[in-house]
């Protein structure tokens, strides 16, 4: 069956396999036992756990069902690889992964997953810790797989492109370093993904693939060339500036009079539509960062989720930048992974618990554009408000369990100066309801 | 193997400036702007006039060292030994001698035999993951079923004359490792897991039951073992507990089907990020060519090219002409399945007066 891969325009993996097989063993099995699957409709491996010395993740390990018949890929796993930010490469690079790949497994190589690495497939289980230690010793290093933070990947940015608003490339680098032990060493309740767009275009994907996308924007003016919008305008026409750039303006602020281009830009919401068809004549402003967006995911297993805005805007250009950027996160950790549950990603927990719940947990204050809009229905825990008592008895903290029992000695200690200042009170013994119940809300949705 | 022997550890990201072309090393974030010379070819322009030209190539993911090599000699003739690959697998070829595209052209053409294009409003390469030559869980194949769909779509790949871009994305089961997209193809499965009470016994029995998220998964006693029972009316067939614990078998390869989404957006333009939305289901899981799948796929893509507005991404146009347009022109039935029984319904709702006539 797989015969019929062959045949049209597209190029063919098929094709190029059975090349591969020639002088490889293994892929002439793997194809044997991939045939089987078309024809029985039924997948043949069965997953497992391999790591190499001192890592937690990195490989997928798969074992075959069918190893009596395909012998050779009766241990055929795959070593997730690092790969450059951008996805670029020295042909010399990518020689040394053929050579590598060549000598310890079957030769194959996908470029890329979909979380960015590059794969190497099919070694045996001497193999593959061979492989990861040649990888290693060249200054490669393995990727990321299970509750850990997983390999980072990132758009062009800077490398070849006008519009990008932060160092994609490097700021992905950086993270990959700063939170390498994070990356081999499964401590999280579930996975945790970054994925770095340096504008609204959002080529890596970040919105619907990361729990944490990076997504570059300027907050001062858009920079309009006057004179090559007017060549464009002249060349196109102004009913296709009308209808392809001003009318698709998300917030309208974008108009065009006397054959000038007019934008509002306090209203503007750096959607880069129009910058992306007039791109000869406007560019993002001056003052660059990007946006922070928490809780993408997939489908499994509640459903699909969206990221939604964290933090509109961060300076994302000197060291400092970074590292703040690296206390956000860390705090974004801290607090996920002392409260979520087992195999919960961050933007299930931050359904479970609330956004509220969620922004006190890692200290950062509320912004309407968190929001699409304020919430529509009235039940609502105020928590300036006690709940009515009977006989005038003193309100009483809620009887949940939250970070506060633990005390402030410990929020100092964990060195958290933007933690709310309400919230860092202790519970007061009673008499202050307004103290009392904001102490107990901050984290009562993680109980 | 002996710790002293070990190989350096937590080496990290390797560095992207080492295998930066020159030319983008010379003028990193100093690009001014770029032009779609023809469908697959940029040229960028940096702040010096410097010019860098790429060539966009359509690859199937998956390539042999062989493959891999003959690449790395095509980026040694004519891009001094420097290339990259884009999210959506293509391998884009970085030169600065605007006379070497077209000899460049015609060695990834005929040489690697692979085509050109995937820029602009095309559709680009499909984004799929492993399927049965390499996953633990998968209902179907990806690389196969992308082969088949980019047979199809061939010349929407080498072309630039859609409305807008148009991304595509496989998914083997309901994790939907590919992603949203313009049109998704993802597996469905339909009936609640079966049980290997055997297989079983090896799991963590709190996390089998702590992962299904209708909470359709009971600790039991079977046989004088512990071991889990599935409430079947709960269980919406999701295949969570299937990733946890092999014994809880979610696949059947006589009943699962694929269905086709619509409408999916990752970017923040324009009206933001949109989820996909179900266009069609029930399509036979058909190796070697899935046919049912690409006749779908096509329907779709023909009826955009036809109806959709400059600009406009697959889920824009149907939010402007409405399901009940989309519906009729792709010929795909609207049935009680389309209408969401899920989290949220009611937000999926038309809640007004206005309807098309």
């Amino acid at each position: 069956m797989l015969d019929q891969l062959e045949q049209g325009p597209w190029p063919s993996f098929v094709t190029d396999l059975k090349q591969l097989a020639a002088s490889k063993a293994t892929v002439g099995q793997l194809l044997g036992q991939l045939e089987k699957s078309y024809r029985d409709r039924w997948d043949y491996w069965t997953g497992t756990v391999l790591n190499l010395s001192g890592y937690g993740g990195g490989v997928l390990a798969r074992y075959s069902d069918l190893r009596d018949e395909f012998p050779e890929v009766a241990q055929f796993h795959t070593v997730r690889i690092i790969e450059p930010s951008g996805y670029v490469y020295s042909t010399e690079a990518l020689r040394e992964l053929c050579d590598i790949s060549e000598e310890y497994s079957a030769g194959i190589l996908q470029l890329h997953g979909m979380t960015g690495d590059v794969l190497m497939l099919g070694s045996d289980n001497q193999a593959t810790h061979a492989a990861g230690e040649a990888l290693m010793s060249k200054g490669w290093d393995i990727g990321g797989s299970g509750g850990a933070l997983r390999t980072i990947s990132c758009c062009i940015g800077p490398a070849r492109c006008e519009m990008t608003c932060f160092d994609t490339l490097g700021l992905a680098k950086f993270l990959t370093d700063t939170f390498i032990s994070e990356l081999h060493r499964p401590e999280f309740p579930y996975k945790f993904k970054f994925k770095l767009s340096g504008c609204a275009n959002d080529c890596a994907g970040s919105m619907m693939r990361s729990d944490l996308p990076l997504i570059g924007t300027w907050r001062d003016d858009i920079k309009v060339d006057q004179e090559a919008a007017a060549g464009f305008i002249e060349q196109n026409g102004e009913e296709f500036v009308i209808g392809n750039v001003v009318s698709r303006c998300p917030t309208r602020c974008i108009s065009l009079r006397g054959g000038r281009l007019d934008i509002n830009n306090d209203n503007c919401v750096h959607c880069m539509h129009c910058i992306n068809v007039m791109h000869s004549a406007l560019r993002p402003g001056d003052d660059r960062g990007a946006t922070i967006l928490i809780g993408g995911k997939r489908t499994l297993k509640i459903g699909d989720m969206f990221s939604s805005l964290l933090v509109p805007f961060m300076k994302m250009q000197t060291q400092e930048d970074w590292d703040a950027l690296v206390d956000l996160v860390r705090r974004i950790w801290d607090f996920w992974t002392e409260y979520a549950l087992e195999h919960e990603r961050v933007g299930e927990f931050i359904d479970r618990i609330s956004m509220t719940s969620f922004l006190d947990g890692i200290g950062l204050e509320p912004d309407p554009r968190m929001v699409k809009e304020p919430r529509t229905n009235s039940y609502i825990k105020f928590e300036e408000y006690g709940p009515p008592r009977f006989h005038g008895e003193p309100p009483q903290p809620p009887n949940v369990v939250d970070r506060e029992v633990i005390g402030p000695e410990a929020d100092e200690a964990a060195g958290n100066p933007n933690r709310q200042s309400g919230a860092d009170e202790a519970i007061p013994d009673g008499g202050n309801a307004g103290d009392a119940n904001k102490a107990g809300g901050g984290a009562k949705g993680a109980s | 193997m002996a710790a002293d022997r070990l190989a350096p550890r937590d080496n990290g990201a390797p560095d992207f400036r080492k295998y930066l072309h020159p030319a983008m090393r010379r003028n990193y974030g100093r690009w001014v702007d770029h032009e779609n010379i023809k469908p697959g070819v940029y040229k960028h322009i940096s702040e010096d006039g410097e010019e860098l030209f790429t060539v966009r190539a359509g690859s199937p993911r998956m390539l042999s060292i062989h493959k891999v090599r003959q690449i790395c000699d095509a980026a040694d003739r004519y891009c001094e030994g420097h290339l990259r690959f884009t999210t959506r697998n293509n391998i884009e070829f970085l030169l600065t001698k605007a006379e070497d595209v077209e000899p460049l052209i015609n060695e990834i053409e005929t040489v690697l035999g692979f085509p050109v294009g995937g820029t602009g409003r095309s559709i680009s390469n499909i984004l799929h993951t492993q399927g049965w030559l390499h996953c633990n869980l998968p209902g179907t194949d990806a690389s196969g079923s992308v082969k088949a769909i980019m047979d199809v779509l061939y010349e929407e790949f080498r072309r630039d004359d859609l409305p807008q871009r148009l991304k595509i994305s496989t998914s083997c089961c309901q994790i939907n490792c590919g992603s949203h997209a313009d049109i998704a193809i993802i597996l469905q499965h339909h009936h609640p897991p079966r049980l290997d009470h055997e297989r079983i016994a090896s799991c963590e029995l709190p996390k089998v039951v702590g992962i299904c998220p209708v909470a359709a998964i009971r600790p039991a006693r079977k046989g004088g073992r512990n071991t889990v029972e599935v409430v079947k009316e709960k269980c919406m067939y999701c295949g969570a507990c299937h990733g946890q614990c092999p014994g809880l078998e979610i696949r059947d390869a006589d009943t699962d089907t694929l269905a086709v989404w619509v409408g999916g957006k990752s970017a923040s333009t324009r009206g933001g990020p949109a989820f996909m939305k179900l266009a069609t289901f029930g399509l036979p899981n058909n190796p070697p060519r899935w046919p049912e799948v690409s006749d779908a796929v096509r329907k779709i893509v023909d009826a955009y090219k036809d109806g959709a507005r400059q600009y406009e991404r697959v889920g824009e146009w149907i939010e402007r002409v409405g399901w009940k347009h989309f519906f009729e022109v792709t010929g795909f039935e609207f049935t009680r399945y389309h209408i969401d029984s899920y989290r949220f319904a009611r937000t999926s709702f038309n809640i007004s007066a206005q309807a098309r006539r």
